[in-house]
C-alpha cells in the first residue's frame, strides 16, 4: 500500500484492509451549510457514534447487535437519537450573533443506563443526558389513559399503576448549561479522568469546570496579554491526560505544546514541560508560522505519547522528550510548493484533526479531495484512502490512492492541481477497541471497517 | 490556479508544479531572476493587508486567523526593507485602546469606524512608503520601511499614517462625527472632559460664584455628579 508520503509493500500480515461499510447523509450535490459535519466522536465502548453539525444538531448512531448467523458482518450503525443541541444566539451587549455550530462533542464514561455527553459551540457548553424509555405506566388513578384529569369525586376505587412495555423512545435532555465563561471562541473541551471535572479552552483562556456546578468555573490558563497589541499567539487545542487527572496539555498557533500540572499552582500559566521542534532553516518561508500552527492535540490511550497535527504533518511526541517529536509523518507534503495559493484562498488555515486507534499502533488524519491518511507506526507504512460515493459498494475494499507530484502522471494517480480543495476531511474518529473508523466528508459520514476478523 | 471550489481538469501535460500565484517563490522562474525581490514580497504584503482588513471588519474576528495574518505581515515587512528603520512615531493613546477593544470586546461600532478608517487609509497611500506627503505617493505595494519593534494589528498602519499628519491619527478624526466619542471607551487624552455648555460662559463671567457652587461644578466636571439644574442666579 503506497501512500503519497512514503513507500510501502503490498498488503499482508497485520495490514489493515479497509472496506466500505456505510454512508450517512444526503446525496445531493447542493450541500446545505447547516448539514456540514463539524465533529465526530465515538463513546467509550464504541457502541455509540455522535456527530455534530453547523446547524447545531447532534445525531447519535448506535451499533446494532451482531447478527449471530453472519458472524463476519459486524453490527451496523443506525440513528439512535437526534436533537438540537445549540440554537443561534444573539449577544445584545456586543451586537454579535453566536453561531450554533457544534465545535466539539465529548462523551462521559457511562455510569448507569443513561448516556451523557458534552457538546459545545463557540460560547456555551451543554451536558446532555440520553436515556431510553421502553416502559410506560398505565392505570393512573387521577388521570385517564389519554391524560385528561379525572374528577376526584368520581373516583370510587384505587388501583396500583402497572408498567407495560412500549416502543423504544430515546430522549435527550439538557441537564447542565455552562455559559458565560468564555470571551473568545471555544475550541476544545476535555473530560478529566476523575470523571468529575472537565476543561474548556478558547483562544486565550482555559477554564476548569465541575460537571455538577454551572455557575462558576476556575480559570487555569490565561495567555491574554495586558496590552492586546502584544498578542502574537493563541491557544488552539487542549486535552486532559487520560490517566493523570492533574495533567493537561495545550497547543498554540506557534507550533508549541505546553504540559501543565494543576498541582503546582492554581493558575497554570507556567508550564511544566514545553514541547517545540526547532525550525528547519532550509524550509523557511513567510508561511512557516501558519503551517506550524497546531490544529489538534491528542494523547495516546496509553498516556505515554501525544500527537499533534499541523498543516502538513502529524507528529508523535514522547512526553519525556521536549525538544523534538519521536515521529513525524507527512500528510500532504506536495502542498508545500502551493502554500501561496493556499494562503490566498484561506485553505492554509484549515484545521485538521487526528486520532489514534485503540492500541496506539496507528494514527489517522484527513486531507483534501476527500482523502484521508493512515499511518501504521509499527510497520512504518502509510496509505491514502478516499471517502467517496463511487467507492461505496457494500464491503468493497478501499483502493489506495496516490497523488502525483510532478512529471508524468501514472494511471489512477491524481495530480496535485486536480485536487478538490473544497472536499476536506477535517474530522475523523477511530473506534476505541475495534478497527472501525468514521470519516466526515462535508455533510456525509462514512463508516469503514477492517475486513480481517 | 488553486482557488476554492475549482477543480482543475486533469491535464497530462501539466508541467507547473507551482501554482500560478506562487511564481515569485520559484527561484528558477525567469521573471523572478529579473525582478527585484521586493515585487514578490509586496504582492504578498498587499494580500496580507487585504486579509487583515477583512478580518478586522468581522464583527467578531477569528483571533487565530488574525494573529497568524498579522505575524505573517510582520515577517514580510521585515524582509522587504530590513535596513531602513522608521523613527518610532508617537502612538496616540487612542490606538491601543482601539486595538484592545477590537480584539477583546469586538465593539461593533468601533470596528465599523476603524474599518472605514482603514479603508480611507488604504485609498490614501496603499500602506507603503512612510515619510512622504500624501500628494506624491507611488502605486500601492511600494515596500514599507522597517517597522518599529512592537506592533499591534493597527500599529502596522499607525506609524505610517502618523507620519503623514503632524498631529497623528487624531487629525484624521477632526472631521468625523464625534458623537461616537461620547461613550466611556473613547476618551481622547488631549480633549479631556467636555464642560457643560452653560457652565463655561457663566464660569468666566461670574467670578463671584460662591464656594458651594464651585464645588458643585467641579463635581460635575469630574463626573461624580449627574448634571442637575444648578441653583443660583444668572443661568
Amino acid at each position: 500500500m503506497a501512500g503519497a508520503g512514503g513507500g510501502g509493500c503490498p498488503a499482508g500480515g497485520n495490514d489493515f484492509q479497509w472496506c466500505f461499510s456505510q454512508v450517512k447523509g444526503a446525496v445531493d450535490e447542493d450541500v446545505a451549510e447547516a448539514d456540514i459535519i463539524s465533529t465526530v466522536e465515538f463513546n467509550y465502548s464504541g457502541d455509540l457514534l455522535a456527530t455534530g453539525d453547523k446547524g447545531g444538531r447532534v445525531v447519535i448512531f448506535q451499533r446494532e447487535q451482531e447478527n449471530k448467523s453472519r458472524p463476519h458482518s459486524r453490527g451496523e450503525y443506525n440513528v439512535y437519537s437526534t436533537f438540537q443541541s445549540h440554537e443561534p444566539e444573539f449577544d445584545y451587549l456586543k451586537s454579535l450573533e453566536i453561531e450554533e455550530k457544534i465545535n466539539k462533542i465529548r462523551w462521559l464514561p457511562q455510569q448507569n443506563a443513561a448516556h451523557f455527553l458534552l457538546s459545545t459551540n463557540d460560547k456555551t457548553i451543554k451536558l446532555w443526558k440520553i436515556s431510553e424509555r421502553d416502559k410506560r405506566a398505565e392505570g393512573y388513578n387521577l388521570k385517564d389513559e389519554d391524560g385528561r384529569l379525572r374528577d376526584p369525586f368520581r373516583i370510587t376505587a384505587l388501583r396500583v399503576p402497572i408498567l407495560k412495555p412500549m416502543d423504544l423512545m430515546v430522549e435527550a435532555s439538557p441537564r447542565r448549561i455552562f455559559a458565560n465563561a468564555h470571551t473568545y471562541h471555544i475550541n476544545s473541551i476535555s473530560v478529566n479522568s476523575d470523571h468529575e471535572t472537565y476543561l474548556s479552552a478558547d483562544d486565550l483562556r482555559i477554564n476548569l469546570w465541575h460537571l455538577e456546578i454551572t455557575d462558576r468555573s476556575f480559570n487555569i490558563v490565561d495567555i491574554k496579554p495586558a496590552n492586546m497589541e502584544e498578542l502574537t499567539e493563541v491557544i488552539t487545542a487542549a486535552e486532559f491526560h487520560p490517566h493523570q487527572c492533574n495533567v493537561f496539555v495545550y497547543s498554540s498557533s506557534k507550533g508549541t505544546i505546553r504540559l501543565c500540572d494543576m498541582r503546582s499552582s492554581a493558575l497554570c500559566d507556567r508550564h511544566s514541560k514545553f514541547f517545540e521542534e526547532p525550525e528547519d532553516p532550509s524550509s523557511r518561508s513567510f508561511f512557516s508560522e501558519i503551517i506550524s500552527s497546531i490544529s489538534d492535540v491528542k494523547f495516546s490511550h496509553s498516556g505515554r505519547y501525544m500527537m499533534t497535527r499541523d498543516y502538513l504533518s502529524v507528529k508523535v511526541w514522547d512526553l519525556n522528550m521536549e525538544n523534538r517529536p519521536v515521529e513525524t509523518h507527512q500528510v500532504h507534503e506536495y502542498l508545500r510548493s502551493k502554500l501561496c495559493s493556499l494562503y490566498e484562498n484561506d485553505c492554509i488555515f484549515d484545521k485538521f484533526e487526528c486520532c489514534w486507534n485503540g492500541s496506539d499502533s496507528a494514527i489517522m488524519t484527513g486531507s483534501y479531495n476527500n482523502f484521508f491518511r493512515m499511518f501504521d507506526r509499527n510497520a512504518r507504512r502509510d496509505v491514502t484512502l478516499e471517502a467517496s460515493r463511487e467507492n461505496s459498494k457494500p464491503r468493497a475494499s478501499l483502493k489506495p490512492r496516490k497523488v502525483c507530484t510532478g512529471g508524468k502522471r501514472k494511471k489512477d494517480e491524481i495530480s496535485v492541481d486536480s485536487l478538490d480543495f473544497n472536499k476536506k476531511i477535517l474530522h475523523t474518529a477511530w473506534h476505541p477497541m475495534e478497527n472501525i473508523i468514521a470519516v466526515a466528508a462535508t455533510n456525509n459520514l462514512y463508516i469503514f471497517q477492517d475486513k480481517i476478523n | 490556479m488553486l482557488s476554492k471550489g475549482l477543480k482543475r481538469k486533469r491535464e497530462e501535460e501539466e508541467e507547473e508544479t507551482l501554482g500560478v500565484d506562487a511564481w515569485w517563490l520559484d527561484p528558477g522562474h525567469p521573471a523572478v531572476t529579473q525582478a527585484p525581490p521586493t515585487v514578490a514580497s509586496s504582492s504578498l504584503f498587499d494580500l496580507s493587508v487585504l486579509k487583515l482588513h477583512h478580518s478586522l471588519r468581522q464583527s467578531e474576528p477569528d483571533l487565530r486567523h488574525l494573529v497568524l495574518v498579522v505575524n505573517t505581515l510582520r515577517r514580510i515587512q521585515a524582509s522587504m526593507a530590513p535596513t531602513v528603520t522608521l523613527p518610532p512615531a508617537p502612538s496616540p493613546p487612542v490606538v491601543p485602546s482601539v486595538t484592545d477593544n477590537l480584539l477583546a470586546s469586538s465593539d461593533a461600532m468601533l470596528s465599523a469606524s476603524m474599518a472605514s478608517l482603514l479603508e480611507d487609509l488604504s485609498h490614501i497611500e496603499g500602506l507603503s512608503q512612510a515619510p512622504q506627503p500624501l500628494a506624491d505617493e507611488g502605486p500601492p505595494g511600494r515596500p514599507v520601511g522597517g517597522a518599529p519593534p512592537s506592533l499591534g494589528a493597527l500599529d502596522l498602519l499607525g506609524p505610517a499614517t502618523g507620519c503623514l499628519l503632524d498631529d497623528g491619527l487624531e487629525g484624521l478624526f477632526e472631521d468625523i462625527d464625534t458623537s461616537m466619542y461620547d461613550s466611556e471607551l473613547w476618551v481622547p487624552a488631549s480633549e479631556g472632559l467636555k464642560p457643560g455648555p452653560e457652565d463655561g460662559p457663566d464660569k468666566e463671567g461670574a467670578p463671584d460664584l460662591d464656594e458651594a457652587e464651585l464645588d458643585y461644578l467641579m463635581d460635575v466636571l469630574v463626573g461624580t455628579q449627574a448634571l442637575e439644574r444648578p441653583p443660583g442666579p444668572g443661568r
